[in-house]
């Protein structure tokens, strides 16, 4: 119990502090979890929406992979890319081992199957309803999918901010391919386990709780992102 | 919908760090790290090299896998027969001892099985195996766990015979093996720095310490620029010479925990 | 456009004041192994508003569907006059986007592929046909049924068909919402647009169409004047169906 009045303690010392160290340790993962999602967003809505649209053999198949790919172990994404990064792997030569591009690269992996599938899903569901009306209104093909993309964008949000949810709370493979280097690819999630593993479980807990307050502050922003015109209609 | 999710990631951006200095990546044990040995000397090395010297600290095993794929440019670890086998194989240049302490065995302050009074480390391994008490092992194949099975082996037992009942292999780092041993009531084999470094002791105390079978010796190589051509050789040699100056020596003898010093300089050879 | 939809060599008869719009000859639509539309013929001419009436299930919808080029048919073919262009094709229940009135409209105006400069004029064109100029700014998902439907055929209209289709666009409406969507709809058949209505409501019927094409048993059984149909049913499915005797 006194553990959680101490990281309580911790994190409110810390914040109030503007502790130097946690402000870069916040500022890297900020920057690597929201460029992988934004890499993830790019890539995987038109892939779900072409998924949803197109007619193509091995669609199905496709959309079942990555509806599996949803539950990628971050330790096996982490591992398959340290070997690829390695100076002893077949990307050596990008020099990317240990670097936060690594680590975007790795949290793109993961995050890019959970936003592209939930994409496909919810324009999958709005072209049964949209589908005849856009034909009727002679919409080509790419007309249809940037209509539904735009209609879908609440749901694309949702997409979006799980995947972000994915990244942020992800430590198996930002650990291997990052290294957890002091002021270089040190993030939140790695920070904590290093603490964890030092026995200072309140330090650990009081990074834990800026974690989630930063989770929590991304989400209500995203949220004021949402358009006006959802309320009105999903309130009817 | 991408649009503020791209501007966030590009205010996000800038934090990236110049890397200005070389770099000289370490690939190092836990314990070290663990115990807060690298931020207290490596400022010290920094200044005085101008080297920018990063470290990813894993187990002793994976280091050496890591440095074998040219991962890094210079190993600090303690398994001794495995750092030989290393440079023997021509992925490192040569292996300079850097430092010592000893291993000891800590559990429940009650200490269930009767280690404290033990003659040697065997016969504390071999009254815990008695008991049946429990013991949590690393089981990661790092430089610990290689000390432990050395131990066990000269008290002539074989604990995977108790493993998943009263042997817990956790397969990670020393500071999981101790929170596990402290939340389970267990023996436990750690290095000293890293147990006076831990802060959740909860109930554990140091139960058998003294018998020379717990020498714990750290090396240091520097991987072969002949195995990886791209390595930082010089880097490398800088860390190793400065460990072992006068400075360094100094540095590493300086850190303490509680008023214990946490780490012995070897002698510099010649 | 595919070959069954090929454009017919219509001749031009400036003596005749009606020409044909749309030539649907042995039109065969399957549904499920069972012929729905079964070598259905029918001719469309320019000028007034067309009913389509039939009991439930007859394949009214599938003949709109069909003559909208939404479904290939599976027999037989329907030829538009050069002069039609696309048909425009209005369902029961709008589908609108979770936007503004006028960001539909401009949606709509984008899809015809109407010029840039041109849009602004035709868009203020079409809010007062609909008579939705006050609710422009509005979202299209918080009107009433009657204002989205209307907002409906203005999109459907932003094309400028000169065929336009609609299945039963005023099912679920009260009379006055009915009403203002008739109104738009004559007003579209008095600019020219030909209408085809699918419609249960006879009295709609009556009120608005200068011709009704009855659909039973997969064919047109009878395409006649409205006076004259409702007055004297020709065949037994019409006066069955006018009696609420007819069941498919």
């Amino acid at each position: 119990m006194q553990d959680f009045t101490a990281a309580f303690a911790h994190a409110v010392t810390l914040v109030a502090s503007g502790d130097r160290e946690l402000l870069q340790i916040v500022l890297l993962s900020l920057r690597v979890s929201l460029s992988a999602v934004a890499l993830a967003c790019l890539i995987g809505m038109p892939l779900g929406a072409a998924l949803a649209v197109l007619r193509f053999p091995g669609r199905r198949a496709l959309a079942l992979v990555l509806n599996a790919s949803m539950g990628l172990p971050p330790v096996v994404v982490g591992l398959l890319l340290y070997m690829a990064f390695s100076r002893a792997g077949p990307l050596s030569a990008l020099g990317l081992l240990y670097t936060p591009t690594a680590m975007i690269v790795a949290q793109t992996v993961l995050v890019t199957p959970i936003v592209a599938a939930l994409s496909r899903s919810a324009i999958a569901g709005l072209m049964d309803e949209f589908d005849e009306t856009l034909r009727a209104l002679r919409a080509s093909r790419g007309q249809r999918i940037a209509t539904l993309l735009w209609e879908a964008r609440p749901a694309l949000l949702t997409a979006a901010l799980a995947g972000m949810g994915r990244a942020f709370a992800e430590v198996g493979a930002v650990m291997i391919v990052g290294g957890n280097i002091d002021h270089v690819t040190r993030v939140m999630t790695t920070a904590i386990a290093l603490e964890t593993s030092r026995g200072e479980l309140a330090l650990a807990l009081a990074l834990g709780l800026v974690l989630v307050c930063l989770s929590l502050a991304l989400n209500a922003a995203a949220l004021g992102l949402r358009p006006r015109a959802y309320g009105v209609a999903y309130a009817r | 919908m991408i649009r503020p999710l791209l501007a966030l990631a590009l205010l996000a951006a800038p934090a990236a760090v110049p890397a200005e200095a070389e770099r000289l990546l370490i690939q190092s044990t836990t314990s070290t790290q663990n115990s807060g040995l690298y931020d207290e000397i490596l400022p010290a090395f920094e200044a005085a090299t101008g080297l920018d010297a990063q470290v990813v600290a894993v187990g002793t095993g994976q280091a050496l896998k890591n440095a074998q794929n040219c991962d890094g440019d210079v190993l600090l670890t303690h398994a001794r027969t495995a750092e030989e086998a290393f440079v023997a194989a021509g992925y490192g240049t040569e292996r300079r001892d850097v430092m010592y302490n000893d291993f000891v065995l800590v559990g429940p302050a009650a200490d269930p099985a009767g280690i404290a009074g033990a003659d040697s480390a065997a016969a504390a391994l071999a009254a815990i195996a008695r008991a049946r008490a429990p013991f949590a092992s690393r089981g990661d194949d790092s430089g610990t766990h290689k000390a432990e099975r050395a131990l066990w082996r000269a008290a002539s037992l074989e604990p995977a015979d108790g493993s998943g009942r009263w042997y817990l292999e956790t397969g990670s780092g020393m500071g999981a093996t101790l929170n596990l041993a402290a939340a389970r009531g267990a023996y436990a084999l750690t290095d000293r720095a890293t147990w006076l470094s831990f802060a959740n002791r909860d109930g554990m105390a140091v139960l058998f310490e003294g018998d020379p079978a717990l020498f714990n010796q750290y090396g240091l190589i520097p991987v072969s620029p002949d195995h990886c051509p791209g390595t930082n050789l010089a880097g490398a040699e800088a860390l190793r010479d400065w460990l072992l100056s006068e400075e360094g020596r100094a540095a590493i003898a300086s850190v303490t925990r509680d008023g214990t010093q946490l780490f012995f300089p070897n002698e510099a050879p010649n | 456009m595919p070959a069954d939809r090929r454009v017919l060599p219509f001749r031009h008869t400036p003596a005749a004041p009606a020409r044909p719009v749309a030539m649907v000859r042995a039109l065969t639509l399957r549904r499920g192994g069972r012929a729905l539309l079964d070598g259905l013929e029918l001719t469309l001419f320019t000028g007034g508003i067309t009913a389509l009436l039939g009991p439930n299930g007859a394949g009214k919808s599938l003949l709109l569907r069909a003559l909208a080029g939404l479904i290939p048919p599976d027999g037989g073919a329907i030829d538009l006059a050069p002069h039609t262009g696309a048909p425009a094709l209005v369902f029961q229940k709008p589908v609108l986007l979770h936007r503004t009135v006028r960001a539909n409209l401009a949606h709509a105006l984008r899809l015809a592929r109407v010029p840039r400069a041109a849009r602004a004029g035709r868009l203020a064109e079409l809010l007062v046909q609909a008579r939705l100029s006050a609710q422009a700014q509005a979202q299209a998902r918080a009107l009433s049924g009657g204002e989205q439907q209307r907002l409906a055929i203005a999109r459907a209209l932003a094309a400028r068909p000169r065929l336009l289709l609609l299945d039963e666009p005023t099912a679920h409406l009260d009379p006055a919402s009915t009403a203002a969507v008739e109104a738009l709809v004559r007003a579209a058949a008095h600019a020219g647009v030909k209408v085809l209505i699918v419609t249960h409501d006879r009295a709609q019927a009556a009120r608005l169409a200068d011709d009704v094409a009855f659909l039973a048993a997969g064919r047109i059984t009878e395409h006649r004047p409205a006076d004259d149909f409702f007055q004297r049913p020709e065949s037994d499915e019409a006066r069955a169906y006018l009696e609420g005797r007819l069941l498919l």
